[in-house]
């Protein structure tokens, strides 16, 4: 435990990329394979779920420092991280009694240990817990039982030592790293091992990632060298079918299988050895629905029959990777989508017949955009607005589907977002790194003289920036609720914004998405701030031939 | 009864736009703007500001004092405990601990007495003497750590920790910079490590009032002025050399001429992991000129006061915390340390030292 608890601090005390590596290698070299794993698992951002309810842990630690209710949320809005708050509130550590055991040991006995454990007990083991650890054993012992152990560790940096250490090379560590796995002494030596073969059928590659473009693309050359799709808006995910059965996996690692039961039928059909790349979108009529149709869907835990029918969704396909089992990752891209729109294009496939019962309104391929040249593409862009498209993406001919976000291949040309001049009106401080600074901040339009709140955003500055603005709403505070503070009004920002719907739960009668601030104003005065009236001008330029 | 008491209250220490002010003797004390005769606590630069007429305050304190408010500001200095009479009003001057020469004032009119704390601590610290509770009617207290996860460990400890961090830094051959507050805790920085470990430099911030401290005869550690120095990159790295410079100097090209550096900062807001991130330090330490939870309350108690006033910090809290408990207790509005009292994190006040000769900093 110790041996983790200073990994940690050596991870956490620097900020350079070369140090964190640096300490990740000397503890994957010296610690067991087991503790090793379950480092991975938690550096990694994965959790034990439903071990301690938050809620729960929280009435807990303000009881043992014998503070009230309003106190400890004052401590916590003040650290801005509940496992720390808890941690510094926790009593002293007892003199006795220590915790010289692996980490493995550990997780084992004071955090696996804790589930389904009735009230008395929970409580008797997390107190002696408790007082067995230093304020920084306990911070890290209640990142472990809340979750969310966020270190300043990227999945990366882990992929890196760890391909350092077993001198593979990192897409193959990212690779098996994907999908469902146990902390295991086993899984930690498959992950390390040379000769392993990767046979783990619900695993999902390494998702390809693009690179906004920065120039014209007109710089990139030899228009024929490269192929064009639509940018879709929706979940981007693979569709996996092996040993008989579909997995669906997201680019964020979730299995989501279960969330689209129309899409799992539909990939159960597809021949054995198949995986998919490609968009998740709500869709109706043949035309994709917003996105915020989609977002409808995805909060949902059970669906719903009504919900089903409200938002149908459809797999828009644009990335053969396995096809009868085979990884077809290195073939170039226009062989590879060959292929995919062989098996996916209805009538094209006979030599598959179970596919061509696949082919449904489920399971489309992105069509190529034609364009004989680069002023064409811009012309195309420009309609992604009305196509509820966010742009489109450029991928080189003869790309390999590469792992994460190497430049030069795949780009995405996205539209220019909305935006809109607002005005500050609340400020709340900011967690983890930026607690202590009033980082998230609500924008409000005048309408009718006031300022209604539109949006809330929380990044798109530099530290020099938030601490000016800062400095401001310390200045400026009109009143305190809790954490958030009403401002003065007196600083405008454009804020940046890719879409805009009617909501009648919003005061204003509109919903933003994705809100964030461009820049600050300081050129402008608050009079000079937009209106809601323009806001809301915006919602028909969105809708225009839609 | 008990609210004309109130109304005494007011009349002998209130604040008013100049600061916080007794009218019944015609001093102010600590004021925020120029008066005729200040009373001042302590030197750092957010309760002794320049201008004022006439100063007094506790002796050892009145190096500082020159420093910040010229050579031509008339001062008188005090004793600790002794009495003295302004006008119908009686005042005298007791240990606060926060740093050399700091004091709380006590007044006292007619039976009732008024305390007025300036900042404070509780922890030991050998570059001051230690705090004396004041019994009083009235208390008026800073609030800087006013929160319970404000708990700091024994500064013993911290400085065992500090010297572990250099010892590390001198075998890796980095020099390690220490950021501290110029006045107060630098010195105590100075006052608890071990020298044996290598050489020690300092800001010229730092070292300007390190001469003033040991004027008064405080015993710190020797130092040497890095501007006296010539050495190179390579140089300083096998110096083993500790740093002793002001928070502001973290991040300017100043640094750049020590070649690998370790940086740290002490101050009680490491206490809290984003606090000590935000500012990418390789190490923060726990260690503060003003009390903690558990020191406010213990003081505040001690003083017995019937009516508590709080100011600069986490005043809400620490109000709604002591009128729930039993402690009538009361904000009050002053000018003194920042907002959120960051004074101690980042601090304006030194760039108003002189900074002797600093060719560094450009």
């Amino acid at each position: 435990m110790k041996k983790f608890v200073d990994l940690y601090l050596a991870i956490d005390a620097t900020t350079k990329t070369s140090g964190k590596l640096a300490v990740l290698q000397d503890y994957f070299v010296s610690a067991s394979a087991e503790d090793c794993a379950w480092a991975i698992f938690f550096l990694t951002g994965r959790k034990i779920k439903r071990l301690v309810p938050t809620a729960y842990l929280r009435q807990l630690a303000t009881e043992l420092a014998g503070l009230t209710d309003w106190l400890f949320q004052e401590c916590y809005d003040s650290v801005g991280d509940l496992a720390e708050t808890m941690a510094l509130l926790a009593p002293e550590k007892a003199s006795t009694g220590d915790v010289d055991i692996t980490f493995s040991q550990f997780v084992e006995t004071k955090v696996l240990a804790l589930k389904d454990l009735d009230q008395s007990r929970l409580n008797q083991a997390l107190t002696e817990t408790w007082s067995m650890l230093d304020v920084d054993q306990k911070f890290v012992f209640n990142k472990l039982i809340t979750g969310g152990f966020r270190v300043g560790v990227s999945q990366q940096l882990v992929v890196n030592a760890l391909a350092q250490v077993s001198g593979l090379d990192s897409a193959a560590i990212t690779h098996r790293m994907m999908g469902e796995w146990q902390p295991t002494a086993a899984f930690y030596q498959s992950l390390i091992d040379k000769d392993a073969t990767d046979s783990h059928i619900s695993r999902p590659y390494p998702f390809y990632l693009a690179h906004p473009i920065a120039e014209e693309p007109a710089t990139l050359g030899e228009i024929s060298q490269w192929q064009f799709e639509w940018k879709w808006d929706g979940i981007r995910a693979q569709i996996i079918k092996r040993g008989g059965q579909v997995f669906i996996w997201s680019r964020g690692e979730e299995l989501i299988t279960e969330r689209f039961p129309e899409l799992a039928q539909a990939g159960a059909r597809l021949p054995e050895g198949t995986v998919i790349d490609g968009e998740i979108l709500a869709f109706a009529e043949g035309d994709v629905l917003p996105f915020a149709k989609l977002q409808m869907r995805i909060g949902r835990k059970t669906l719903s029959k009504k919900i089903l029918s409200d938002v149908p969704v459809a797999f828009m396909a644009f990335d053969l990777l396995e096809f009868q089992s085979e990884d077809l990752r290195s073939l170039a891209l226009e062989g590879r989508r060959a292929k995919l729109t062989e098996l996916l294009t209805p009538g094209a496939c006979d030599q598959y017949p179970s596919c061509r019962d696949a082919l449904s309104q489920y399971l489309r391929v992105s069509s190529e955009l034609v364009v004989s040249d680069w002023q064409g593409l811009g012309a195309m862009q420009n309609l992604s607005r009305s196509l509820k498209v966010e742009g489109v993406m450029i991928k080189r001919r003869d790309s390999v589907y590469g792992v994460g976000r190497k430049r030069g291949d795949w780009w995405k040309w996205k539209i220019d977002p909305l935006s809109i001049d607002a005005v500050l009106i609340n400020a709340q401080q900011g967690h983890g790194r930026r607690a202590t600074l009033y980082t998230d901040y609500t924008f409000g339009v005048w309408d009718q003289g006031k300022l209604v709140p539109i949006a809330k955003a929380y990044s798109g500055l530099t530290d020099e920036e938030i601490n000016k603005v800062d400095a401001y709403v310390r200045k400026n505070t009109l009143e305190k609720f809790g954490p958030v503070r009403t401002v003065k009004p007196g600083l405008v920002f454009e804020i940046a914004f890719e879409g805009i719907q009617h909501s009648p739960r919003h005061k204003s009668g509109v919903a933003v998405r994705f809100p964030r601030i461009a820049r600050i104003r300081e050129d402008k005065p608050i009079e000079e701030a937009d209106s809601l009236g323009q806001l809301k001008s915006l919602l028909d330029l969105a809708k225009e031939s839609g | 009864m008990f609210l004309m008491q109130l109304a005494a209250d007011f009349n002998l220490v209130k604040v008013t736009d100049r600061g916080l002010y007794c009218q019944v003797g015609d001093f102010y004390i600590d004021p925020w703007r120029p008066v005729e005769r200040a009373l001042i606590t302590h030197g750092h630069s957010d309760h002794a500001r320049p201008g004022s007429t006439n100063y007094m305050a506790q002796k050892d304190g009145l190096g500082i004092l020159r420093m910040r408010l010229g050579e031509d500001a008339k001062l008188s200095g005090v004793e600790y405990g002794s009495e003295h009479h302004i006008g119908p009003v009686k005042v005298s001057f007791h240990p606060a601990g926060h740093i050399l020469g700091s004091s709380q004032i006590r007044v006292e009119h007619k039976g009732l007495v008024v305390v007025v704390s300036g900042d404070y601590k509780t922890q030991e610290d050998p570059t001051c003497p230690a705090i004396e509770p004041v019994k009083c009617d009235v208390f008026i207290s800073e609030s800087t750590f006013g929160l319970p996860v404000y708990k700091f460990p024994r500064p013993t400890l911290v400085m065992e920790e500090i010297n572990n961090w250099w010892q590390a830094n001198k075998s890796e051959g980095k020099v390690s910079v220490v950021y501290a507050y110029s006045l107060g805790k630098a010195q105590r920085i100075l006052a608890g490590v071990d020298p044996t470990i290598g050489p020690i430099y300092t800001h010229g911030a730092v070292e300007a009032l390190n001469v003033v401290y040991r004027g008064v005869g405080v015993k710190i550690a020797d130092t040497t002025y890095v501007g006296n120095v010539n050495l190179t990159r390579q140089q300083w790295s096998k110096t083993g050399a500790l740093i002793v410079a002001p928070p502001n100097a973290q991040g300017t090209p100043w640094l750049g001429k020590f070649g690998p550096v370790s940086e740290a900062f002490a101050s009680g807001w490491m206490r809290i992991r984003g606090t000590r991130r935000r500012r990418s330090l390789d190490k923060g330490f726990v260690l503060s000129d003003h009390a903690d939870w558990p020191g406010l309350l213990s003081v505040i108690k001690a003083s017995q006061a019937q009516r508590v006033l709080i100011t600069h910090g986490y005043t809400p809290p620490l109000v709604r915390y002591l009128n729930e408990n039993g402690i009538l207790a009361d904000s009050l509005e002053t000018a003194f340390g920042g907002d959120d009292a960051e004074t101690d994190a980042i601090p304006e006040a030194h760039k108003d030292l002189p900074e002797v000769n600093d060719e560094e900093i450009r």
